[in-house]
Order: C-alpha cells, then sequence, then structure tokens
C-alpha cells in the first residue's frame, strides 16, 4: 500500500505540473468509431485553428463515451473562464474550428452545437438531463470518455490500481470470498458465477495457473470489449491482476482479435505503462506478487471465442472447441488449470473490491447482481453502449433510454445476443434484462450485442442472416454444427426466396431442435436459437414467404415488386428514369412513367428519389400485385435494341 | 465398478468411457469418431448419444466416464432421433456408391443405417454438393472429399504412429477436408506406403492407397 501511495502522488504531482498554467483543456473522443466518424479531422483542424489563430489549449484523447450516435463528441474544460466542462456533439472539422474560434476569442460557448454540460450549473443545461445519461449506471464505464486511456496517470487520479494495492494485503482466498459473494457472473455470455470459476482454479493441483482475458468479441453489431479497451485499458489490467493474484497465476493473456488494431495498440501501450510503474512484472507493488502479461492477437475466426477453441488457437493449434470437460479451469492452455474471463467480467473486478460485494449486490437483481453493457445498434436513435442496471427492462433501455425507433416507425422486434440470441417481439418489451429472464424468453445475454429491428425488418431475413453468419464461423468439427446449419441456410434461403415448400418449415423446427441438442460447442448449441425464436414469435410471416409468397414486411427481394401509380405520377417528371440502373423504367401514356418488372433489379432507387410532392412508385408483395403495364415498341431499352 | 446399460447390470474398469464399456460388452452404439486410444475423446460425429437417467437431455457416450450405480438407456426415442438426424446429415454430405466404393460391404455408415433402421440416403434433407473434385490426388494415394466424414482417426494415428502428423484439417465449416503435407528432404511415399495407418483406420474409404484394385479402376475411368 505504501509503495502505491508513492506511486500515486508522483502522478498526482505530474498532473498538477502539467495543469499548472491553467490552460483550457479540449477532450476528443478517439476510439475506433470516433475515428470512423471522423475524429482524426476534426482533431487536424482543432490543432490548425489553435495554431491559426495563436491559442493555448491542450488537445487529450479520449476514449469513447459510449453515445456512438453523437461522434465525434468534444469536451472543453476551461475553468478560467466560468465555464462549466462543455460537451459538444458530431463535431466536424468545420464547426470544430468554428466552436474553438468563438469559444476562445468571443467567450461565446456556441450553444447550438453543444450536447449539455458535464457539471451541474447555471449556465448551460447538463447531460444528466436526457435519460441517455441519467438512466445509465456506470460501473465498468464509469471514465471510458473521460479520461486518456494512453496515460496511466489518469487511471491513478481516478483511485485507479487502489484496488490491486488493497487486496496485495489480503490472503487469495479472501479475494475469491468476496468476488463469490459479489455474485459476480461471467459477462461473456454464459453468466458462470465467477467467483466459482475462480475457486475451481484454486482447488487444483497443479500450480503454475494461467488467467486469459477473453477480448475476441466477433458478434455482427457488438463492440463494447473493443471499447472498454481502447477507452479504459487500466481497468481490465487491474482487474486481470486481481484475478491473478486470486486465482495463484503468474502468466496471463489478453486474446484480442486482430481486427482490433487500436484495442492492441492500448492495451500494450498500457501494460508497458504498467510494468515501469512496478504495477505489472515482478514484484507487484513490493509484495511477493508478479505477473506477466502478453497479448495475444487472435486471426478473425468467431468461434476462438469459445474457451476451448481459444486455447488451442493461443496453443497454435487449429481453433476447434474441445469436448469439456475436462474445463479450462481443471486442464486448460498446455494442459495447466486456466481462468478464461471476458473483458467485462475482469473489468467489473476492481469496483467491486473498491466499494464491497454488498454494494455490487445492491446493484442490479437477484440472481444477476451488477450491470450491463450493450452496444445498441440498428433501428433506434441514440445508438451506442449503455451501462445499465441489470433487470432495466427492454422497454426502459430501448425507448426511455436509447429514444425509440427513428422515423415515426414501429418497433418489431430486438435481437439480443447476437448469432446464438434470439429474436424477441413486442410482447417481451417488459422482460428484464439479466441472464435468466433473457434465457426464459428464448434468448440469451450473449456478450452484449443488440439490434433493435423495425417493421421494415423481415424476420425470415434476419434468421437468414445470422445463420449465414453462423454457418461460415462453424469450424466444421461436428457432424450437426458443420451440415446441419448449412441445411437450416438452404431451406431459409429458400423461402426467402419464394421457393419454400410447406414442409420445409416442420423440417426447419426439427432440424434446428436437434442441432441445438446435438452439438459439440456453444457455437452450435446457440446458433438455431435465430431461427427457433423467429418461427415461435414470428410463424405468420414464415407462412407468408411459404404458402402466399409473399413478404410482409417488403424486403425479400424475389418477393417484391416496385410499380408506379399512374395517377400520382407527374407528367413530364423523369427523376427515376435517370436513377434506374437497368433502364427498366419507361415513358407510358400521357408521358407518364411506368417499370418494365423484367428488367426491374428492385434496387428501390426509384422510390427514393421520387419527389415527396408525388410519392408516386409503391412497393408490393407479393409481385403479382403490381398492375402490369405494356412496353411499347418504341421505348425498348438501348441495351436489349442493341443486342437484337 | 457397476453400471446398468438397457436393464442390463456391467461390471466395468474405472476410467473408461460409457462407449467403450458398452463395447466391449457387446452392446452397439452408433460411432464413427471413437478411437480407444485418444487422450481426449474427438467427438465430433455426433452419434454415440446415450440416455443416462438423472441428466436432462441425451449425452455423447464416447466422452461420458463410467460412474458406478450410472444408469443408461441407449435407445429412447431422444437418442435415436438425434443418431438418426446426424446419420442423414452425414448422409446429405456422402452421395453412396456402393459399388465403386472400395470399402465394400465392410462399410461402417451401412451397419449404422441397418442399426437405426433408416435409408442411405438423407431424407427429409436435400443432397449437398461442394465445389470438389471427387478425388484428390495425395500422390501415392487418393483422398475422396465425399467419402469423409472427417472422424480425425487418420489425422490421429499419422500423429501416434509415426511422430509425424502428415495429415491434418484444412478449410473450414462445411468446406473442411483433411489435407497431406509432404516433407520434401524426405522419401514420404515409401514411409507411408509402409505405414498406411490412416488408409487402415479410415471408416469409410476416403483414404485409399492407389494401388488398391479399386482405385485403379476408379482411376482409369476418370482418365478414360
Amino acid at each position: 500500500m505504501k509503495r502505491y501511495q508513492e506511486i500515486k502522488s508522483e502522478a498526482l504531482k505530474r498532473l498538477e505540473q502539467e495543469r499548472a498554467d491553467n490552460a483550457p483543456i479540449i477532450r476528443i473522443t478517439m476510439s475506433t468509431c470516433a475515428r470512423a466518424a471522423g475524429a482524426e479531422e476534426t482533431r487536424k483542424a482543432i490543432e490548425e485553428v489553435l495554431e491559426e489563430r495563436g491559442l493555448t489549449a491542450k488537445i487529450v484523447n479520449v476514449g469513447c463515451l459510449g453515445h456512438c450516435y453523437a461522434e465525434p463528441l468534444l469536451i472543453i474544460d476551461n475553468p478560467a473562464v466560468g465555464f462549466p466542462p462543455i460537451c459538444y456533439y458530431e463535431v466536424t472539422p468545420n464547426k470544430a474550428k468554428l466552436i474553438c474560434r468563438s469559444y476562445f476569442e468571443d467567450g461565446d460557448p456556441s450553444f447550438e452545437y453543444v450536447l449539455g454540460a458535464m457539471e451541474e450549473n447555471d449556465l448551460i443545461p447538463p447531460v444528466t438531463t436526457f435519460p441517455r445519461f441519467s438512466m445509465e449506471q456506470r460501473i465498468v464505464m464509469e471514465h471510458c470518455g473521460l479520461i486518456d486511456p494512453w496515460n496511466i496517470d489518469h487511471y491513478l487520479e481516478k483511485d485507479g490500481y487502489a484496488s490491486l494495492a488493497s487486496i496485495l494485503e489480503m490472503q487469495p482466498d479472501e479475494v475469491v470470498e468476496i468476488i463469490d459473494r459479489s455474485g459476480l457472473r461471467g459477462r461473456g455470455g454464459a453468466g458462470f458465477p465467477t467467483g466459482k470459476k475462480w475457486r475451481f482454479a484454486r482447488l487444483q493441483e497443479n500450480t503454475k495457473r494461467v488467467v486469459i482475458c477473453n477480448a475476441d468479441e466477433g458478434d455482427p453489431g457488438a463492440y463494447m470489449d473493443r471499447t472498454i479497451i481502447e477507452s479504459n485499458p487500466h481497468q481490465l489490467l487491474e482487474g486481470l491482476a486481481i484475478c491473478a493474484y486470486a486465482v495463484g497465476a503468474d502468466e496471463a493473456i489478453i486474446y484480442v482479435r486482430a481486427e482490433y488494431p487500436l484495442a492492441v495498440q492500448t492495451i500494450r501501450h498500457a501494460i508497458k505503462q504498467a510494468e515501469e510503474y512496478g504495477i505489472l512484472g515482478e514484484n507487484i507493488l513490493g509484495s511477493d506478487f508478479s505477473l506477466h502479461v502478453t497479448v495475444f492477437q487472435g486471426s478473425g475466426a468467431f468461434v476462438c471465442g469459445e474457451e476451448t477453441a481459444l486455447i488451442q488457437s493461443v496453443e497454435g493449434k487449429r481453433g476447434m472447441p474441445q469436448h469439456r470437460p475436462p474445463y479450462p479451469v481443471e486442464k486448460g492452455l498446455w494442459g495447466r488449470p486456466t481462468v478464461v474471463n471476458n473483458v467485462k467480467t475482469l473489468a467489473s473486478v476492481p469496483p467491486i473490491i473498491r466499494k464491497g460485494a454488498d454494494w455490487f449486490r445492491s446493484i442490479g437483481t437477484e440472481g444477476s447482481p451488477g450491470t450491463a453493457i450493450f452496444s445498441i445498434v440498428g433501428n433506434v436513435k441514440h445508438a451506442g453502449l449503455v451501462e445499465i442496471a441489470m433487470g432495466t427492462t427492454l422497454r426502459t433501455l430501448i425507448f426511455d433510454i436509447c429514444g425509440g425507433i427513428p422515423n415515426k416507425k414501429k418497433f418489431k422486434a430486438v435481437q439480443i445476443g447476437g448469432p446464438s440470441g434470439g429474436c424477441l417481439p413486442e410482447d417481451f418489451l417488459d422482460t428484464p434484462i439479466d441472464f435468466d429472464s433473457l434465457t426464459k424468453a428464448g434468448a440469451m445475454m450473449g456478450s452484449g450485442g443488440m439490434v433493435v429491428m423495425d417493421e421494415d425488418s423481415c424476420m425470415v431475413d434476419v434468421a437468414r442472416y445470422f445463420l449465414e453468419f453462423t454457418q461460415k464461423e462453424s469450424c466444421g468439427k461436428c457432424t450437426f454444427c458443420r451440415i446441419g446449419t448449412k441445411h437450416l441456410l438452404n431451406i431459409l434461403d429458400r423461402i426467402t426466396k419464394g421457393e419454400g415448400k410447406e414442409e420445409d418449415l416442420e423440417i426447419l423446427q426439427q432440424l434446428a431442435e436437434d442441432i441445438k441438442k446435438g452439438s459439440l460447442c456453444g457455437l452450435g448449441k446457440t446458433a438455431p436459437n435465430p431461427v427457433l425464436t423467429s418461427l415461435k414469435y414470428f410463424m405468420d410471416e414464415y407462412i407468408a414467404h411459404v404458402k402466399e409468397k409473399r413478404c410482409p414486411a417488403l424486403k425479400c427481394r424475389a418477393l417484391i415488386a416496385y410499380y408506379i401509380d399512374l395517377e400520382k405520377c407527374a407528367r413530364g417528371c423523369e427523376v427515376c428514369v435517370g436513377s434506374c440502373p437497368v433502364e427498366a423504367i419507361f415513358t407510358a401514356k400521357g408521358r407518364k412513367k411506368a417499370i418494365d418488372q423484367e428488367l426491374c433489379v428492385k434496387c428501390g432507387e426509384c422510390m427514393a428519389v421520387c419527389p415527396p410532392e408525388y410519392d408516386a412508385v409503391f412497393k408490393v408483395s407479393p409481385p403479382e400485385l403490381a398492375p402490369i403495364v405494356e412496353r411499347p415498341p418504341d421505348q425498348q431499352p438501348k441495351k436489349a435494341s442493341g443486342e437484337k | 465398478m457397476k453400471i446398468t446399460v438397457d436393464g442390463k447390470v456391467l461390471e466395468v474398469e474405472e476410467g473408461i468411457s460409457v462407449l467403450e464399456a458398452c463395447l466391449q460388452n457387446g452392446i452397439f452404439i452408433p460411432n464413427l469418431c471413437f478411437l480407444k486410444e485418444r487422450e481426449r475423446p474427438h467427438a465430433s460425429c455426433r452419434l454415440c448419444f446415450v440416455q443416462v437417467e438423472g441428466m436432462p437431455t441425451p449425452t455423447t457416450s464416447c466422452t461420458l466416464p463410467v460412474k458406478d450405480g450410472m444408469v443408461i438407456h441407449t435407445n429412447t426415442p431422444e437418442v435415436r432421433r438425434l443418431q438418426k438426424t446426424a446419420f442423414k446429415l452425414i448422409m446429405s454430405g456422402h452421395p453412396c456408391h456402393a459399388k465403386t466404393c472400395p470399402v465394400g460391404k465392410n462399410c461402417t455408415l451401412m451397419k449404422i443405417a441397418k442399426f437405426l433402421g433408416v435409408g442411405l440416403g438423407p431424407k427429409p434433407y436435400e443432397r449437398l454438393d461442394r465445389e470438389m473434385p471427387d478425388l484428390i490426388d495425395f500422390g501415392f494415394m487418393y483422398y475422396s472429399p465425399y467419402r469423409c466424414v472427417l472422424c480425425a482417426k487418420c489425422i490421429h494415428v499419422c500423429k501416434t504412429q509415426n511422430g509425424k502428423p502428415l495429415l491434418t484439417f484444412a478449410r473450414r465449416g462445411f468446406e473442411t477436408i483433411v489435407a497431406f503435407f509432404q516433407d520434401p528432404l524426405e522419401n514420404t511415399e515409401e514411409k507411408c506406403i509402409n505405414c498406411r495407418a490412416c488408409t487402415n483406420i479410415c471408416p469409410t474409404g476416403a483414404l485409399v492407397l492407389k494401388d488398391t484394385e479399386n482405385v485403379e479402376r476408379e482411376d482409369e475411368a476418370q482418365t478414360a
């Protein structure tokens, strides 16, 4: 503890020196999501304008705030002028220049671009007036987007590594006991009690134990682990070190996918810094405990997120799952007892140690204490990362916190748990989000991917999409997953093309059930979930596809047709003609337009460009509903006539 | 140690799997990938399901160590349903050409079909095709991706009997095949022809040496 206090006070001294000039601080989000939204260009623009105008301000890169709908975000903190720290949203390079000029030169905080103030004040409404901020409860992501992930001092300033320092004075069993009492469950998807896993590892005779942090996040639309590593890597490292101390490991591996280059860089830098400070490596904080942390990059196979396949891959073998038992805690990497924990699980550990197991239990539900982190994407207004207390209902999360469905569309379904989860319809909106309730509903917690879908989504197509993913990601080892998912996908393909037979639905149901029961690993066991839940809750859509060859959501291309309403079409308007990539639109009687159904590829461009005052293009299913307009001989497309 | 299988009490040795115990005692459970000497069962064919009393769903018996007093049923409707589905799935990627097949009447798949009382076709599933040749030339032997059921027995014996694994899996998912790697500095061919562990253990005739009669015939048919 003494060594820790020294390290911390040195860090504080350095920060104090840095801030001695009282210069304004501009914090800009610089995680992968912000960079994708143009944060690098925005930063460059700020640098330019500061240089141009001779302004002094420090630019600090921070991680992701979780508000991905508003990226890139900027927080300007200038206590000297009496403004609270102000958060700006969707800051493009030009907007950044404008904000900087008016803020620093005219003393005008540009209210029109303000998302909110980061503190309570009398001038600007704080962000906490928005449910997206106030209804969240942040434990794991508490510091994400607020501190510089590349500077360990920032984490130390927030009492970082204090939990590690405190547990080094305890017996490992006491640490396991705290985690066990907190009721923390694995955040990787299955929800296995973390304390129990650690205890198993401690009970192993073999003392050459290993801890692996699983950051091989691969669900489509899920990016929680990446964001945590990019935004606050030290909280993860602290959790990892606590875990290693508790289970008696001196070696830890962080398994990150190679497709996360920024996360890999960030965590490597963080490890180096922590080692320099004596927080990792030999004799941590002056104690007898040593821990060597290495980063292992996964090569892109989704199945390597499954712990036994992950271990095979670290050993240099083909990433194929193994039968359990023996579980990795008994016989894992190189035959040694191995604790595999998810990023969010480990990052939850330091706050639990600091505030106690009872505090953690007071959040969330009886069976699932703590918080859940979701990356909410799809048809939802305020997409991004959300950390909420377990037990919050889906309705609260989607409608109150994330602002509901955009464009006045109706909610249709929510897909939870990625390709392994299920699609839940409106009736389930009042389901509390926790491990047991979601599993009961037929979905699963998964690692935290959540896709919200509006009325324009076809559930058969959604099931087909997820099946296509899992089928492609099957490792090819066991019969049910390798061949069974291929059959499921073929049948779904047929149905979305209008070639489905009535018996297909029965085969689909039976085969999906058998794959679930018969597969070797978690990937195969959960792959049929999107099919099973959509069959259960959206059977009418399947029947419409199979019996009436109709797609109720007007999504499946083979089952729809576009046509132009001659009553509404404006005489002489040519907008749609130019938009058509295949020359399917021709001039019919009265200089109005019509679509040649034989040529139409159903791209929907004409519908998108038709001026709103006419709104003459319609989409129907089945395609036979579209009125046929004869194409006059003098109106043949150029290509076709050329061929003749 | 005693276990009860389908009402019959068996005296079995400790440490073996339920599948092994049953096979030792003349109780057949369909299986393709089980190898006694393997340290960890491959558990990929998903045929050897049994129902243990007290367990919610059928379990693969190759992964199940025997426990004193275990009560096992090998033929519940649920067990049979999973076995039949797995078998039909295998057959949907394994078109049966009994007349030209090198395993002839010794076919493990035929034995399993007969045992389960099902045909050799994949119904109600359709036949699945892969964009692959019927036979892949491994130099001195042929590999048939359609006959192969990916039981990995060949890979295991190649590794354990030669110390130098020359066979391995390649590709992924539905496209997975067994591939062969040759050490260019060694006369692999001579060694392999003398060894034959892989071709001997293959349950479906997917790996055959070129000098076997059947393959020669196929070879001629192909070149003709």
